[in-house]
């Protein structure tokens, strides 16, 4: 449970955040609370760790028009009470109340959660159905990459060497619903169904969150919510554990996105606490 | 009176072994175990030579064996390893972090050979843990069975079910601090039971040993005497001539530290359709690990002892066959033998009303043994008890009339979450297990009493219940609780099997009884009187019938010279703790997500002296318990690796507990108590598992295995 020897350095702007970043065997630090799991556990080994938690210009919420627009370093805390996220992305606060517990609300950011990319994450998947944009910064400037197009795998992303996520900006949606399942208060998703507007996504039913692309083609040409749902496990390909098979998993996919498509559609009580 | 524990241990965490700050600890090394990755392998070699540190295997170590004959756990294994998790090697290294490093780098090379996982491939004997005892079998309990309790009956059942394996996880992980002190080992150790411990390591290290437990933060049956670890650590502190600090990691603990439960059972019931039941057999094959600790010993012994419940059922056959598999050995888990004695027969009780068509209450109230002492067919003698009694409360408090109408109600409303309703009744020996308890009080200067108690609470709140014992009997206001330290307590047998009220504190209360003997007579001689003519009434000695003449305080009879008595008690018998739990829940049929409701509960554990005590006994008790019925479960792959879990119930997952009282007092030992420890843990597994079944009792299914996991209830009604 003791990390391998590593470098610790704290810049104090993005500029120095990224020229530091730029050293063989660097990786950001934020929140931490992926990153040094892994680390104790000796899966994950880096030889500098860039601590950015604490830059404050990257933690942020701030309409522009109709985007929500949402600094890295913004807390799942900051997401569950910032007045902006509650009323114009309630989704995300929604989603960001369900992480962990407490301690790890405090901690976590958006930014760690969707470069850390574990598709049982609740963030990403919620980020993702509200049809996102990831700003990044790198050694060769600034760019942006649609959430369709960042998860590309099992904790792999679209980011390249020495690139940070600056923000995320979320087009305005309050049509939404979530529902994740765990056995216990305060665990991860087995299974989770984020939806905003026209849009579903699943958690942990992938190696990245998952659209539901049959179910929401069938909604645009008309079905019902139950025949949507019913088909909401489609081309998802989730793990197989004793616990809780992919057959398991692939029937709570359908019963969740019944009922977040129904909460969604205000045919349930449910608001954010 | 409020528990005097919890102050410092909720304010400021208590005093760990990892706190220990002992000077003579100063300079220690720090030590770490390289563990075996795979479940059944020859060890090829040993590698430490690229670790900047101290490595010690098996072929370092010049100790005598553990124990006679092959089936013994070595020290640390010794050409081959048989469970994931067996110490291999030990490192030791002057700090933590190069600990860790030069752990990381010990290379052991494995030849596999193939594992036993589960009790079939065990009992099937194809490969052989041992090859030299011929079998995998390492202990039989119990009767052969004649079959001839079943002939008359007019129904019979029977079902293979499984009391699944648990890991202990308490919230503590096992550590120790060992140094050398003038030829004799010292060790700060978490343990149930210190002078256990202390006589294993010194007859392995064949050297005296001091023991001193620090707080313990959580033990379950896991922390008994002393694990090898510890012998090995002791040994390398000697042959490095440094002290040695070990704590494992949380992982670690998952595979190292013993586990509990582990059985499966073969239960088959049989009655008349009036719903007398006139056979029960219980025909259970204990999982013991690699290696025999008391899975081997004593939980057969309590599950054959404990088989026939709170019933008087003319023929009741029991034999546990514990075997060994490649995976962590079992032990003691609170309750050890009990639950799973309980289960099974709880469990036969429901299948045995579902296929006669009668509520599971009414069989039990026709089954319910109701004159004591009663002797049950598997040998135990029950003092006494009140079985009906208890269930009625529980019922009534619960409103179980009522309940069963509403999930009548639902049920034809076809409400998608369905409402249960599960009872387990339970009887339990307490006080079973070791010899006697050892016990001294001192008034001394100031009038302060001290107890020394060869009990050892962890967590139970003994000292709490000793203190108001103490300050009751003698009028004095300070009392001092010394526990777990060798030195201090000439002997003592400790804290297990809900024993130490009845034996700790029957133990230090003749020990009051001595203490005021003698004071009354020095009172006499210093109130120049007869002894006969003096009383001792809050805290103050008098001339009887004088009540406003000069006393004698405490402090003033022990100005000079304390008052002191030690005592060994051991004319006690075991006592038979009983109670009745009610449980509610409610499952979601769609997603199989069970919800605990309520929780009703009598415990009946004799007299009560702190009920504070005694209620924080229960609740942790009952959590345990929902937890092994609701979500624990220690499973493996075939190839012996842990598979990932899920450990624990927090206080999200519990409903506010409803607890009835009832107090059944016993005349086996001279306070009147039995032990509380246990029963709640051993009455709410079988509640909660009956009540999730009841829930799903009218879409065919009429047993579940424990734990009640959103997906086995998915599969057993889709
Ligand atoms: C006990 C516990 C329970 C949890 N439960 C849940 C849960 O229920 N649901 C859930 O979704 N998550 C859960 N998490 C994970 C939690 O959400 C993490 O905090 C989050 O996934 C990572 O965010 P972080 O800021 O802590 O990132 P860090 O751990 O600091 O970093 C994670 C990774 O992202 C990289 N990174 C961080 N910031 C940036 C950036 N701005 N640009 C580029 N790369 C970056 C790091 O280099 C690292 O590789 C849990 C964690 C713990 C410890």
């Amino acid at each position: 449970m003791i990390p391998a020897p590593f470098d610790y350095r704290r810049p104090g702007s993005v500029a120095e955040a990224l020229e530091l970043l730029a050293s063989p065997g660097a990786a950001l630090l934020a929140g931490g609370h992926s990153l040094l799991p892994l680390m104790k556990l000796r899966v994950v080994s880096p030889d500098v760790l860039v601590d950015v938690g604490a830059l404050a210009e990257l933690r942020y919420v701030r309409l522009d028009g109709d985007t929500v627009e949402i600094g890295a370093l913004t807390r799942f805390c900051d997401l569950v009470v910032d007045p902006v996220i509650r009323e114009h992305a309630p989704l995300l606060a929604r989603a960001a109340s369900s992480v962990g517990d407490r301690q790890v609300r405090h901690r976590g950011t958006i930014g760690g959660s969707l470069a850390h990319a574990d598709p049982a994450a609740d963030v990403p998947a919620a980020v993702l159905a509200c049809g996102g944009v990831v700003m990044v910064h790198g050694p060769d400037g600034a760019r942006r990459v649609h959430t369709r197009d960042f998860f590309l795998g099992r904790c792999r992303t679209a980011l390249g060497l020495g690139e940070m996520i600056v923000s995320v900006r979320v087009p305005r949606q309050t049509h939404w619903g979530f529902e994740k399942f765990t056995r216990r208060a305060l665990e991860w998703a087995l299974v989770g169904v984020a939806v905003a507007g026209e849009s579903v996504v699943l958690i942990n039913m992938g190696d990245r969150p998952v659209r539901a692309g049959v179910t929401e083609a069938a909604l645009r040409q008309g079905a019902s919510i139950e025949q949507a749902a019913g088909l909401a496990a489609w081309n998802t390909d989730p793990v197989d554990e004793p616990h809780a098979s992919a057959g398991f998993r692939q029937h709570l996919a359908r019963v969740l996105t019944r009922r977040a498509l129904q909460r969604a559609a205000g045919r349930v009580p449910g608001g954010l606490s | 009176m409020a528990r005097i524990e919890d102050w410092a241990l909720i304010t400021s965490g208590g005093r760990y072994v990892e706190d220990v700050r002992d000077p003579a600890l100063a300079g220690c090394r720090y030590g770490a175990f390289v563990r075996s990755p795979v479940a059944h392998a020859r060890i090829t070699g040993i590698d430490g030579s690229a670790c900047r540190a101290d490595v010690f295997t098996a072929a370092d170590l010049d100790l005598p064996p553990a124990g006679r004959g092959p089936v013994v756990q070595p020290w640390l294994a010794r050409d081959v390893v048989r469970y994931v998790g067996e110490p291999v090697a030990l490192v030791v290294a002057d700090d933590r972090h190069r600990l860790a490093d030069a752990a990381a780098v010990v290379r052991v090379g494995y030849e596999p050979l193939e594992p036993v996982i589960g009790v079939e491939q065990a009992l099937a004997g194809e490969v052989l843990l041992f090859p030299e005892t011929g079998s995998n079998v390492v202990r039989v309990h119990g009767t052969s069975f004649d079959g001839a309790g079943f002939e008359g009956c007019e129904v019979v059942v029977t079902r293979t079910i499984v009391n699944q394996r648990l890991a202990p996880l308490p919230l503590e992980v096992r550590g120790a601090a060992c140094v050398w002190l003038a030829g004799r080992l010292v060790v700060w150790l978490p343990t149930q039971n210190a002078h256990a411990a202390r006589d294993l390591i010194a007859a392995a290290l064949g050297a005296p040993v001091r023991v001193i437990t620090p707080d313990v933060g959580g033990a379950f049956g896991a922390k008994m005497g002393a694990d090898p670890e510890v012998v090995v650590l002791g040994w390398a502190a000697r042959r490095l001539g440094r002290p040695i600090r070990w704590t494992e990691t949380r992982s670690e603990n998952l595979v190292a530290m013993t586990h509990g439960r582990g059985q499966r059972q073969t239960i088959t019931i049989g009655g008349r359709r009036d719903g007398t039941v006139l056979a029960f057999r219980l025909d259970a094959v204990q999982d013991a690990g690699a290696y025999p600790r008391s899975a081997a010993k004593l939980l057969p012994k309590f599950t054959c002892l404990m088989a026939a419940g709170a019933y008087r059922i003319p023929v009741v056959e029991a034999r546990v066959r514990a075997v060994l598999t490649n995976t962590t050995p079992v032990a003691s888990y609170r309750g050890a033998g009990r639950p799973e004695a309980t289960a099974a027969i709880e469990r036969a009780m429901d299948l045995f009303a579902a296929r006669i068509g009668m509520d599971p209450v009414a069989v039990r109230r026709i089954n319910f043994i109701r004159s004591f002492p009663y002797t049950t067919p598997t040998g135990a003698c029950y003092d006494s008890g009140d079985y009906h009694t208890a269930l009625d409360r529980v019922l009534a408090a619960g409103g179980y009339r009522e309940l069963r109408a509403e999930q009548e109600r639902r049920r034809a409303a076809g409400d998608v979450v369905a409402l249960g309703l599960g009872i387990g009744c339970y009887v339990e020996v307490t006080g079973g297990g070791g010899v006697g308890e050892g016990a001294r009080v001192v008034v001394g200067r100031g009038g302060v009493a001290t107890v020394h108690t060869g009990s050892s609470p962890h967590g139970q709140g003994l000292a709490s219940t000793l203190t108001m014992l103490v300050s009751h009997r003698l009028g004095v206001d300070q009392v001092i609780v010394r526990h777990g330290d060798t030195d201090l307590i000439a002997r003592g047998t400790g804290t297990f099997g809900s024993r130490s009220l009845q034996y700790g504190g029957s133990a230090v209360s003749r020990a009051v009884d001595l203490v005021v003997d003698r004071a009354r007579d020095r009172a006499a001689d210093m109130l120049e009187t007869a002894a006969g003519d003096v009383e001792l009434t809050a805290g103050v000695w008098r001339v009887r019938g004088a009540p406003s003449s000069r006393g004698l305080t405490w402090a003033e009879l022990c100005s000079a010279e304390e008052l002191a008595a030690d005592v060994w008690f051991d004319d006690a018998e075991p006592t038979y703790s009983f109670g009745a739990h009610l449980s509610v829940v409610e499952v979601d049929t769609e997603t199989g997500r069970v919800v605990l409701r309520r929780m009703v509960a009598v415990d009946d554990a004799g007299r009560v002296i702190n009920p504070e005590t005694c209620v924080g006994q229960r609740h942790g008790g009952l959590a345990q318990g929902i937890a092994q019925a609701l979500f624990e479960e220690v499973r493996h792959h075939p190839d012996g690796s842990l598979v990932d879990g899920c450990w624990g119930v927090g206080a999200s997952e519990l409903p506010d507990f409803e607890l009835l009282d009832m107090a059944t007092p016993t005349t086996r030992n001279p306070l009147g108590v039995k032990g509380i420890g246990e029963s709640g843990t051993i009455g709410s597994a079988p509640a909660v598992q009956n009540a999730v079944i009841d829930a799903l009792s009218h879409l065919g299914v009429d047993h579940l295995d424990m734990p009640a996991s959103p997906m086995r209830v998915w599969q057993a009604i889709s």
